[in-house]
């Protein structure tokens, strides 16, 4: 009898290898949350850098008791769609607190931050449609586009003048051509250059959505992401983003001033067919969006840890891949010392992510911090001297 | 217009890049099998090609590619397209 799994005997192997070489880094398990920065791991306390949990807002006692509140008064799940089984007054309410934060006059929220993805791509554009993605997209992207059958072109990563190459080449074809971008690329850490982009984009009669899923609280003057940060919002067709990093919870949304937003309700199969985010997520996170307006000092708190892991870091001789931001990437020579380093790193109490190709860019290893305003001045303090470890032990100044 | 054989000998020039174990390469040659292009290198290699011959190749396209001759075909298929 064949194996109903054989095609996946080259990945077999390739988990085989690493699990041989210590813990699980693509399956590691907390036992139990301390903090939004500590965790037990194997009956030890481990300091999180790895949670994309940027304000720290999953254990907010507002959120807490917005996600208890709700859970009591409208129970666990929703059991089903909005368009089939009905709409709740917190899914609006939510929907309303979002498009004030923008500023926009329409939102949709979605069940996950992929959904949102799918949803908004996939509701935007169809077949003899052309959706133009950055080459370092998240999955969810690359998904959506694949779901929505427009043709899908890649121009080269934050590079304005490769994007305005390929849309040259269709002037004049029809269809839409819908231009998607990241705010902060969550492997690297680095920020799209979205002055030139959105100008490419209006030059060519294109629609312009940005991902701000890692940047939303953290970038610009009231914490909407890198186009509030770079003074183009009025350029932006559709912002999406998610709720499962600086928000705290599960979930994802759309928003955008067109009007014709409202019609992906009953057109994207991403958000028709699948059951609507929970009570407890959409009052967390309502929450969680009033936490932001009202507190300026989460921002400056994850700035100030970013500003101080990022220097720690450099100060080491260790290869990273952006300026500050709240995420930190190390580059690392081969796959081999990123596994090594990454056990090395757990067995010292420092969770981090190890991100190995294919789902990095450039086939690099990295290791991937992602910087909290939960994490106090110590707790970065302790995350320099651990590399300050690794840097003695591995000798990774010269091989990086 | 161009012909199949000048893309077939601009490719092949190209694929040689992504040829360490130095195969003589042929139309049949598999991308994956005997050259070991991963998707990450089979994405390298469409943007190799995509600026040599100043077009855009969907990723859409990309998947369905299993031999260099495929990718010859997927060329001239889309600069035919192109024409007015």
């Amino acid at each position: 009898m064949s194996d109903l799994f054989a095609r996946y005997r080259k990945l077999l192997a390739r988990r085989d290898q690493l699990l041989g070489q210590g813990a699980n880094p693509f399956g590691l398990r907390f036992d139990r949350l301390l903090s939004p920065t500590r965790a037990l791991v194997e009956g030890r306390e481990v300091l999180l850098l790895g949670t994309n949990n940027y304000l720290g807002l999953t254990f907010d006692p507002a959120c807490v008791e917005a996600a208890l509140a709700a859970t009591r008064a409208y129970g666990t799940g929703t059991t089903g769609s909005r368009i089939a089984n009905g709409t709740y007054d917190l899914h609006e309410r939510l929907e309303r607190a979002l498009a004030d934060f923008y500023d926009r006059a329409r939102c949709l929220v979605f069940t996950t931050g992929y959904q949102a993805n799918l949803a908004t791509l996939a509701g935007l554009a169809g077949p003899g449609d052309r959706i133009f993605i950055d080459s370092h997209s998240h999955a969810s992207i690359y998904d959506g586009c694949l779901l929505s059958g427009a043709r899908i072109i890649r121009f080269r990563h934050n590079d304005a003048e490769d994007l305005e190459r390929r849309l040259a080449r269709h002037r004049g074809e029809e269809g839409i051509q819908l231009v998607v971008v990241e705010g902060l690329y969550s492997m690297l850490g680095d920020v799209a250059p979205l002055r030139e982009l959105v100008a490419v984009v209006r030059r060519h009669g294109a629609w312009m959505v940005v991902d701000e899923a890692h940047s939303l609280g953290v970038y610009g003057a009231r914490g909407r992401g890198v186009a509030e940060e770079q003074g183009v919002e009025a350029e932006v067709d559709v912002v999406v983003g998610t709720f499962s990093k600086s928000l705290g919870a599960v979930g994802g949304f759309a928003v955008s001033h067109h009007e014709g937003l409202e019609l992906l309700r009953y057109a994207a199969r991403p958000y028709m067919f699948t059951a609507s985010p929970s009570p407890a997520t959409m009052a967390s996170v309502t929450a969680a969006i009033q936490r932001i307006r009202d507190d300026p000092s989460l921002r400056e708190r994850i700035w100030r840890n970013a500003r101080a892991l990022h220097a720690g870091l450099a100060e080491l001789g260790l290869r990273l891949g952006a300026d500050p931001g709240p995420v930190v990437a190390v580059v690392l020579p081969d796959e081999a010392t990123a596994v090594a380093v990454w056990n090395h790193l757990l067995a010292h109490g420092l969770y981090v992510n190890l991100a190995l190709p294919p789902g990095t860019p450039d086939r690099r290893s990295l290791l991937r911090l992602s910087v909290s305003a939960a994490h106090s001045e110590e707790e970065i303090e302790r995350a320099i001297a651990a590399f300050r470890e690794l840097v003695r032990r591995f000798d990774l100044k010269s091989a990086a | 217009m161009m012909t199949k054989d000048e893309i077939s000998a601009r490719i092949i020039d190209l694929v040689e890049r992504h040829n360490p174990k130095g195969l003589t390469i042929l139309l049949e040659t598999d991308l994956t099998e005997e050259l070991e292009i991963d998707s990450v290198a089979a994405m390298d290699l469409v943007m190799e090609i995509e600026e040599e011959f100043d077009l855009n190749i969907p990723v859409n396209e990309v998947a369905d590619l299993r031999t260099v001759g495929d990718l010859v075909e997927l060329v001239a298929r889309e600069l035919r397209g192109r024409e007015p």
